[in-house]
């Protein structure tokens, strides 16, 4: 009786330690799922899901504040692959939320002052310039997310949709006509 | 006679070869207009223009500098000038128009000064960049910078593959190549060989194509080459496949996902061997390429024809049809549409099949697979296309690559036999396209992640540095205070600092209101008057009796000795 009991009692011993020694040796830093999701969105930074960047956005998502379909960057496509990610319904956009062309923005080299508020606006450092010096947006790294445009006192900031060159064209996908049975 | 090896699946399309092999390769006529595009290689992005609108330019004259690791310069045609740089219509399937420089042709054909090398006596490194400066490119229809490939990396070439199979239906320019041009051929070979250090040199070529390969092997045996070998492989599409050629001549089953190269196997076309060797050994950059004209015209044959030259008028010089409703870039099998018969010929333009409704009847609709599979046999990659298909349909990308959709080659076998005249290739393309661009995007998110979270802890170190300065600046003013509250007061006038550092004070708060108390005494101090001290009797005597008068003064002003009260 008391052999089992001991043995019980050292099994019990010997698995918790082991336990309580890989929750220490294997912890993982930071919530997994958060960099998941992060992974799926768009990276445009642009704060237009009411979060002041991917991340946090995130980070909502994976604390179950915000909602899926709350990024008009990802399109569709995003929202389905969120929901895949984190196995709910697929949530179409809501009233008013739809996702643009991509766009990048482009400074009026002759309007621009030189302020710099652009530059303090850009999440991503896609603007070069110094304070009374003509500033210009890195077009490859422009993410489109708009953030330059409000800041800007003289209005210098357009979006330019980005168009389809021969360097990223596509196959389109194969449609045929179907002709009823003669 | 060494042994050949099968690989799988494979079809027997009608050739149509023998129309275009009856004359010799004719000279192209010097269009009035050259387009030549500044992107012509496989890869990376366009090229650098070189020249200014109005310049007159000679023939093998730089116009495109190469701008990147995968690149490859582009070159005038001929002499004459340069009327604009613009976007114009070029051979691409999509339609779209390209970077191009238009060239007014002098007609003086005018080269610029070039020689030839002995390649023995350069290293390697300056041929490769003399290759990759005279805008060699894999002339079999990939276009992929010759320099990049003719290089030993990590696994050493031993066997160098020329690619003389030529197995799609109508094209015979290699073909033509070989029996006209054998010589140089080899010699090419030989240079690559070199780059390269591979120890022997495998040359396949169609057993439908007997006259090629005996000149060949006639300028094998006369350059006493003896690690070139001229080999005759069984004829069947697509048996010119790089996979498929190295397969049957060396027996090496290159796998999934793996480049040939990596197998100790590099494959190049023929052409790109006489391009190498007029590059080389003449110093002439690839200024024109052998174009098979053939299909819906009167004169099928061959042309050596100018890069740039518009292709509606190199097909006149063949006698097109009054039918002809278009042409396509490459074989009726892997071929694509060209857009607009305005485009120059470009470095990837092997053949031009001038077509018509008779000649390649419009494709009947496309029917529900019914899972026969006859694709599956005659797939030469060995793939599964008939999943592929699923997957492309449903646009279940991650799915079809995991199939190895990128092994499929495009030859087409598979439309070709399927009973259903489903267009497969098209379906395959489509979700290569996606795959690239999901992965550019996916790149694109990547980097502006990096960027952002990089411009946040730049923010935040900002913030932390201003802090710490502010609170050092602090700290130094205290110490500044409490070194001079410890000190003994100096004599007015003297500014020398305290010698010694005063010891910190213990509470900074207190130090900052201790600090704060001296100062507000030290102002104190300087407007009390510095001047009463050390006065002579006389001044005092002066002093006190102007104080005496101001007491008076004060003692008649008094309101209430009535005196002095206002009306």
């Amino acid at each position: 009786m008391m052999t089992a009991l001991f043995v019980m009692a050292g099994i019990a011993i010997v698995l918790g330690a082991a336990l309580g020694f890989s929750a220490i040796r294997f912890r993982v830093e930071g919530n997994p799922l958060v960099s998941k999701i992060d992974a799926v969105l768009p990276q445009t930074q642009c704060g237009q899901c009411g979060y002041p960047g991917c991340k946090p956005y995130a980070t909502a998502i994976a604390s179950g504040e915000a909602d899926i379909n709350k990024c008009p960057p990802g399109g569709e496509e995003g929202i389905h692959k969120l929901a895949e990610l984190l196995g709910v319904e697929f949530k179409p956009f809501g009233e008013g939320t739809q996702p643009k062309a991509k766009a990048v923005a482009f400074i009026d080299e002759n309007v621009c002052i030189g302020c710099t508020l652009c530059l303090q606006a850009c999440p991503v450092d896609a603007i070069v310039g110094a304070a009374k010096q003509m500033h210009t947006i890195i077009a490859p790294e422009c993410t489109g997310c708009e953030l330059c445009i409000a800041p800007c006192p003289v209005d210098c900031i357009d979006m330019i949709p980005l168009e389809e060159n021969i360097d990223n064209w596509k196959w389109r996908y194969p449609v045929y006509a179907l002709t009823p049975a003669q | 006679m060494s042994k050949l090896y099968h690989f799988h699946g494979g079809v027997h399309p009608p050739a149509n070869k023998t129309q275009s092999t009856q004359t010799p390769i004719a000279q192209a006529a010097m269009p009035p207009r050259l387009v030549i595009p500044l992107h012509q290689h496989a890869g990376g992005t366009a090229t650098r223009p070189a020249v200014k609108v109005g310049d007159r330019v000679l023939k093998g004259q730089v116009i495109g500098l190469p701008e990147g690791r995968i690149s490859s310069a582009v070159h005038a045609s001929t002499s004459g000038t340069v009327t604009a740089i613009d976007l114009q219509p070029v051979a691409h399937p999509s339609g779209l128009p390209a970077l191009c420089v238009t060239l007014i042709p002098d007609g003086k054909d005018e080269w610029i000064e070039h020689h030839g090398t002995d390649y023995r006596e350069l290293p390697h490194a300056d041929l490769r960049h003399l290759l990759r400066m005279a805008g060699i490119v894999g002339l079999g229809g990939a276009v992929f910078p010759s320099d990049l490939k003719l290089h030993s990396g990590q696994q050493r070439i031993k066997t160098l593959v020329l690619n003389g199979a030529e197995c799609e239906p109508y094209i015979t320019c290699d073909d033509m190549l070989m029996r006209e041009r054998a010589a140089e051929i080899v010699r090419g070979a030989e240079i690559m060989c070199a780059l390269l250090q591979a120890e022997v040199v495998l040359v396949g070529i169609e057993d439908n194509k007997p006259q090629a390969i005996a000149t060949m092997q006639q300028a094998v045996a006369t350059g006493q080459h003896e690690n070139i070998r001229v080999v005759a492989v069984p004829t069947i599409y697509p048996g010119g496949g790089a996979k498929q050629l190295i397969r049957v001549l060396t027996g090496i089953e290159v796998p999934y996902g793996v480049r040939a190269s990596e197998m100790g196997v590099q494959c190049f076309n023929v052409g790109t061997a006489y391009s190498v060797c007029r590059a080389i050994a003449h110093g002439e950059p690839l200024l024109s390429r052998i174009v098979t004209i053939t299909g819906n015209v009167q004169r099928p044959q061959n042309f050596e024809v100018l890069l740039g030259t518009p292709i509606a008028e190199l097909a006149a010089q063949a006698g097109t049809k009054p039918d002809t409703t278009g042409y396509i870039m490459g074989g009726p099998m892997m071929g694509v549409p060209v857009p607009s018969a305005q485009a120059g010929v470009i470095k990837a333009t092997n053949c031009l099949i001038a077509s018509s409704p008779a000649l390649f009847p419009p494709a009947p609709p496309a029917l529900p697979c019914i899972r026969c599979t006859r694709c599956a046999e005659v797939c030469p990659a060995d793939l599964q296309p008939q999943e592929l298909y699923w997957f492309a349909k449903a646009r279940e990308l991650g799915k079809a690559q995991e199939y190895h959709l990128f092994d499929c080659i495009e030859c087409g076998a598979c439309s070709y036999v399927c009973p259903s005249h489903i267009p497969l290739v098209q379906y395959y393309r489509f979700a290569k396209s996606e795959i690239w661009a999901h992965e550019q995007e996916k790149n694109a998110a990547d980097l502006a992640r990096e960027r952002h979270e990089f411009r946040q802890e730049r923010l935040e170190r900002d913030k932390r540095e201003r802090a710490e300065k502010l609170a050092q600046k602090e700290r130094a003013a205290a110490a500044a205070k409490a070194a001079a509250a410890a000190a003994p007061p100096a004599p007015a006038g003297d500014s020398a600092p305290p010698a010694a550092p005063a010891q910190p004070a213990a509470d900074p708060a207190q130090a900052l209101i201790q600090a704060a108390i001296e100062r507000a005494k030290a102002q104190a101090a300087l407007s009390k008057p510095k001047n009463t001290e050390n006065l002579t009797p006389q001044q005092r005597a002066e002093i006190a009796e102007i104080e005496a008068r101001r007491a008076k003064i004060r003692e008649i002003a008094r309101p209430d000795n009535g005196q002095n009260e206002g009306p």
